[in-house]
């Protein structure tokens, strides 16, 4: 068992694409978790110094400072405190609350069933960022209404995922054998179907936080977001945007964030998906 | 027969789907712990005119008979009025689409264009230098920030070079207004300098919401090329002796976009519909996506509510469209 982690451990650190999504993963998390000590000039979340506001890039601002002085480089770290807290327990509790329905919904038959997967449907019959723009437009801007509009809005992804999973592998020999042996029903889902739907699952959650990430900074820019002081990126170009064609670092950087940040997310989610599904492995379909 | 009972069979579930919609809305905007008769009367209100308020509005009834009252509305097409403009939601909307339609319409047909053939392209010739830079193009362009990509575009050509405008639909005064849609409207008139600058004005919030669609396009071609490719009748069309280009643009293609159609609707409500509420808020593009933001801005809550089912609506049409054309171009789906 060791010996086969090991080796996928080593195919996926040798793919350059794969290697290169962890590695932003990783800049982004430590980033994040290390904000205050990194940062340049971490008092610049609080302080001003309106004397020294939208200055171009240089040694002591590497990516130049905001309209209140701040240095730009510093907020984004803190950003990524921001974007990284919101989408995480986003994520997580779309998961937490789609995965069970999913699976109960395929595992059982009857209209229960029917009615969970209906009502996934009408979530999906909207286009998620929009719903989530009216959700977070009711409760007002604050980071839990965030988390809860995108929540809300990204639970049925993983209900239809988890669900059409546990359709696939439901009438295999091995769930037969489990109900066989005289295993409860949550035993069964939980123990034996769970674990052989994890990979879709896992690979979908990696790419549902760049999808998160970029639905969480269109709330920023929309003043839908954190309220206006917190450093968060999408809020940060809309701040920017009175000040183009001067200020273009303004806008610039925090975009740029999004983008590597939300392309880190896809690369490790199609890394991931090369290494768990091996129904579409790369090596695989390189010999075809 | 087949073909007409599924579609059907989707007509017939159109309606629940809708019924879902504006109960989940209805409650999204019901449901919350604020109390929207304070907001609307206002901080100087007082309790008596509250609760005047209130019974005006029909906010003291029970909440299912207010839901039924609202979908009985709706059912008539009437999203009420607009807190701001104090016209009817319906109306702002309906001259608003056209604007947006267009803005879409450009966009799905350039990501199309573009997506499809290098999605091909990049399959046939895999892991050449040509499919290494497509691909890095493609995933680029999937977790790039629209607004951001708008704002670094008007950077870029509108501020430094100034080859396009910064931002509207149109200079000068319109083309008289027949189909809604500016260019089309130009064309009718003959008049050339308007088109130019219509054109002119649609460039970039085109290429901003085609750009995330056309990188989804060019993944999902390339996949079901590379699926299609080394299947046993394409070995055979081989072993007969077609042309390579006969092989790949005819039989390849159509097997291979089966499935990309239907993602055309996933495509043309996630990145140009829902795209279209922030790229139409940059280039200030008089759609129902500007008409959403500046709900927001303005707390105009019916405005809010209007344009998710509105949203809703033409999510659930356009995919409707696309289970038929899909129902038409793949004949497994009706056996």
């Amino acid at each position: 068992m060791s010996a086969h982690r090991f080796t996928v451990l080593r195919r996926f650190l040798r793919d350059r694409a794969s290697f290169l999504g962890a590695s932003i993963v990783l800049a982004l998390v430590l980033c994040a978790i290390l904000a205050p000590v990194i940062a340049p000039h971490p008092d610049d979340i609080h302080d001003f110094h309106t004397a020294n506001r939208l200055k171009p890039p240089s040694w002591y601002n590497p990516f130049g400072t905001d309209r209140m002085g701040s240095d730009l480089l510093s907020r984004m770290m803190f950003g990524a405190r921001t974007t990284l807290t919101i989408c995480v327990i986003a994520v997580g509790i779309a998961c937490i609350v789609g995965i069970p329905i999913g699976l109960v919904a395929g595992y059982y038959r009857g209209w229960v069933s029917e009615m969970l997967m209906r009502i996934a449907e009408i979530f999906l019959s909207v286009p998620q960022i929009v719903l989530a723009i009216a959700i977070s437009q009711t409760l007002g801007p604050s980071i839990e209404n965030v988390v809860l509009s995108l929540a809300a809005s990204f639970w049925p992804f993983w209900a239809r995922l988890a669900y059409a999973e546990t359709r696939s592998v439901k009438n295999e020999v091995f769930v037969e054998s489990a109900v066989a042996l005289g295993c409860s029903a949550p035993r069964v889902m939980l123990l034996h179907i769970l674990p052989n739907i994890a990979s879709p699952l896992i690979v979908r959650t990696s790419i549902g936080m760049g999808v998160t990430i970029l639905n969480a900074a269109v709330l920023g820019f929309l003043g839908l977001g954190a309220p206006p002081t917190t450093p968060e990126w999408g809020r940060m170009i809309n701040e920017a945007r009175e000040f183009l064609p001067e200020a273009w670092w303004y806008v610039t950087f925090p975009g740029l964030a999004i983008f590597f940040v939300v392309m880190g997310f896809n690369l490790l989610g199609d890394g991931l998906r090369d290494i768990l599904d091996p129904r579409i492995r790369r090596g695989a379909a390189r010999r075809g | 027969m087949k073909r007409i009972a599924i579609v059907l069979s989707r007509l017939l579930w159109f309606v629940p789907t809708l019924l879902g919609l504006i109960a989940l809305v209805f409650s999204i905007s019901h449901i919350i712990p604020a109390d929207p008769v304070r907001i609307i009367a206002g901080d100087q209100a007082t309790a008596e005119q509250i609760d005047a308020l209130r019974t005006k509005l029909g906010l003291d009834r029970p909440l299912w008979e207010q839901f039924l009252s609202y979908l009985a509305r709706v059912a008539q097409g009437d999203l009420g009025m607009s807190l701001f403009s104090q016209r009817p939601i319906v109306e702002d909307l309906m001259a608003r689409l056209p604007a947006t339609l267009e803005l879409g319409v450009s966009a799905v047909l350039l990501a199309v264009s573009v997506g499809v053939p290098l999605g091909v392209v990049s399959a046939v010739y895999r892991n050449s230098p040509l499919d290494h830079v497509v691909r890095v193009v493609s995933v680029s362009g999937l977790a790039i920030a629209s607004f951001w990509l708008a704002m670094e575009l008007q950077l870029l050509f509108s501020m430094k070079l100034a080859w396009t405008p910064l931002s509207g639909r149109i200079a000068g005064f319109p083309p008289e207004p027949r189909s809604g849609f500016m260019i089309i409207d130009a064309l009718m008139d003959g008049d050339r300098e308007a088109l130019d600058s219509a054109l002119r004005h649609l460039a970039l919030p085109t290429l901003t919401l085609a750009l995330p669609a056309a990188a989804q396009l060019v993944r999902l071609t390339r996949a079901g090329v590379l699926e299609v490719i080394n299947s046993n009748h394409v070995l055979y069309q081989r072993a007969m002796g077609f042309p390579g280009r006969v092989i790949i643009w005819k039989y390849v293609l159509r097997a291979a976009m089966t499935a990309t159609v239907t993602q055309i609707g996933l495509i043309f409500g996630v990145y140009v519909l829902a795209g279209a509420i922030v790229v139409e808020t940059v280039f200030d593009w008089p759609g129902i996506g500007l008409f959403a933001v500046n709900s927001i801005l303005r707390s105009d809550y019916n405005g809010i509510v209007g344009f998710t089912i509105w949203a809703g609506l033409i999510f659930i049409v356009v995919n409707l469209v696309v289970d038929v054309v899909h129902s038409f171009i793949d004949p497994r789906i009706v056996r």
